[in-house]
């Protein structure tokens, strides 16, 4: 049981780290991002070819680090990998988003584009890499650590923890104490007002698409390296990002740190009683029973 | 001298004119209230000369400026402050996050300009690491006029300050006011509070269906018979 709670922090962090994203965009531009799951795959993606391909070419050693699977190729795919979702996040918002913004759009419009940006970034992948699932390392032997109470635990789960505590933490400390973050947060809260005092809007949209994009890049990567990359991965988290963000209030992002890692150990624990195949099915009636018992999330309130 | 300046202003949402050929004007450090029944176009008349509104005509002078048009990010560029009537605060922010939300497009320091805002609102500073959300209404209204004043603007534009605040805070709220327009600041308040607002204005504004009525000397539109008659109840 307590070995089923750590994969569940573990499959939560990624949950967080899309769910994030996620609520970072519904706070500013007020809309459900259907596409946000196919970030994380394309996170992955991009950092399998930059792994076997251009840093291969560049002649990077595919050595590992001490026992974990992977070495220097992934430790530099990863930032760059996340910077690269951060841009397409961008573009995909100048190229649609912005363009039903400045027409006034409504939400079913905004809904149906983001749909069809799913589909669009998951065709490119299943085009490029085909419909099997693939591995960072194949045929890795990938031992796992002995803890104490008889908990096994991966060397590379470990570090994604670290990996993604940091990320969290970097950017609690963006939110909280840079002239950005702070204008992000108001722009959140009364884009009216950010306007009215002279901040300039798209710019926070632009930076908020980066972030949300580099962060659901992060967390399917580590979903990569943790397990396999399927050009259907990021699709399939898409109602456990979504449960996460419900959960801990739409809009709140230690809402959806602590959304994303409540639903990702219900899913875990729920595969002592239940086949692992109910997974899905697990965050889908937790999102149905806070839809129906409290719809405005834990975080949720009258002062926000 | 003449601050601000607006003429011949017709404007309003989509294909409804609400404002017809306005005039107003402001000499630099007076108070200028704008008062009028309900839907006579006072906050309309905020929100043009501040550019949320474009006017169909008419133009609206800082200084000897043109600043018809322009957006509100370069109106407060250009020395004027706009406080909405209501959703005015961040309230997920604390007061000292709104306040410098207030001065985000200055880069130079402005730890100065804070000291001055929190010596005017000295509840603000004590409770500076407070969420707004959790405040009361009046409290409110101070980081409200706090954020707009950052800027340390030539005009400030209140709209409907004392809106919904019990009546001993729209005294408190009216002191306040007065307070900030002996720092210098020269601004247009629109109330529905139409006697205390024309009490304390050096320049009354009286509007009605879109069009100016009367304006005077504060004192004298307070006294004139028939505008008591028909705006101050009486």
């Amino acid at each position: 049981m307590a070995e089923l709670v750590i994969y569940g922090i573990v499959l939560g962090s990624i949950i967080s780290l899309g769910a994030i994203g996620l609520t970072l965009v519904y706070g500013i531009i007020r809309f459900a991002n259907f596409a946000h799951g196919d970030f994380l795959t394309a996170g992955a993606y991009s950092a399998l070819f930059m792994a076997t391909v251009v840093l291969s070419w560049i002649g990077i050693p595919d050595s590992n680090f001490g026992s974990l699977s992977f070495g220097w190729r992934m430790a530099i795919a990863f930032p760059f990998s996340m910077a690269a979702v951060g841009c397409v996040a961008i573009v995909l918002d100048r190229v649609l988003y912005r363009k039903l913004r400045q027409k006034g759009s409504g939400p079913v419009l905004f809904a149906m584009s983001s749909l069809g940006a799913a589909f669009i970034i998951r065709m490119i992948i299943f085009i490029l890499w085909g419909a099997d699932s693939l591995f960072y390392k194949p045929g890795m032997l990938r031992p796992a650590l002995e803890l104490p109470l008889g908990i096994k635990i991966r060397p590379d789960q470990i570090l994604m923890l670290l990996v993604v505590l940091f990320l969290i933490t970097t950017l609690h400390f963006f939110l909280q104490k840079t002239k950005m973050g702070k204008a992000m947060r108001a722009t959140a809260d009364n884009m009216e007002l950010a306007l009215i005092s002279g901040i300039d809007t798209e710019r926070i949209i632009t930076w908020t698409w980066g972030i949300g994009g580099a962060l659901a890049a992060a967390g399917g990567i580590l979903y990569g390296i943790d397990v396999q990359l399927h050009p259907h991965m990021g699709w399939n988290f898409l109602i456990p990002l979504f449960a996460a963000t419900i959960l801990g209030t739409i809009g709140n992002m230690y809402g959806a740190l602590i959304g994303g890692l409540t639903i990702g150990i219900a899913q875990q624990v729920s595969t002592a009683f239940l086949l692992p195949t109910y997974k899905p099915a697990v965050a889908f009636i937790i999102m149905i029973l806070i839809l129906l018992i409290r719809p405005e999330g834990i975080f949720g309130g009258s002062s926000r | 001298m003449i601050i601000l300046k607006a003429e011949d202003i017709t404007a309003g949402y989509t294909e409804v004119d609400i404002l017809h050929d306005v005039h107003i004007r402001v000499r630099s450090g007076e108070i200028v209230s704008v008062i009028g029944p309900n839907g006579a176009g006072k906050s309309t008349l905020l929100k043009t000369i501040f550019g949320i509104l474009k006017p169909r005509n008419g133009n609206v002078t800082l200084k000897d400026e043109d600043i018809t048009g322009l957006k509100p990010d370069r109106i407060v560029r250009k020395g004027i402050s706009y406080v909405p009537q209501v959703d005015n605060v961040f309230p997920s922010l604390t007061i000292q996050e709104n306040l410098e939300m207030g001065a985000f497009i200055r880069d130079d320091d402005y730890s100065q300009r804070l000291d001055e805002v929190y010596d005017l609102f000295p509840i603000l500073r004590e409770r500076s690491k407070q969420k707004v959300g959790q405040l009361s209404g009046g409290q409110r209204q101070m980081v409200a006029m706090g954020r707009a004043l950052m800027l340390d603007p030539q005009v400030l534009l209140l709209d409907e300050p004392s809106a919904g605040l019990a009546p001993v805070l729209v005294s408190m709220i009216f002191e306040k006011i007065k307070e900030v327009n002996a720092t210098g600041v020269a601004m247009i308040i629109v109330e529905q509070n139409a006697r205390e607002a024309l009490k304390m204005a050096h320049h009354g504004y009286v509007l009605a269906m879109g069009k100016n009525v009367l304006d005077d000397k504060g004192e004298a539109v307070l006294a004139n018979e028939e505008i008591a008659r028909l705006y101050l109840g009486g």
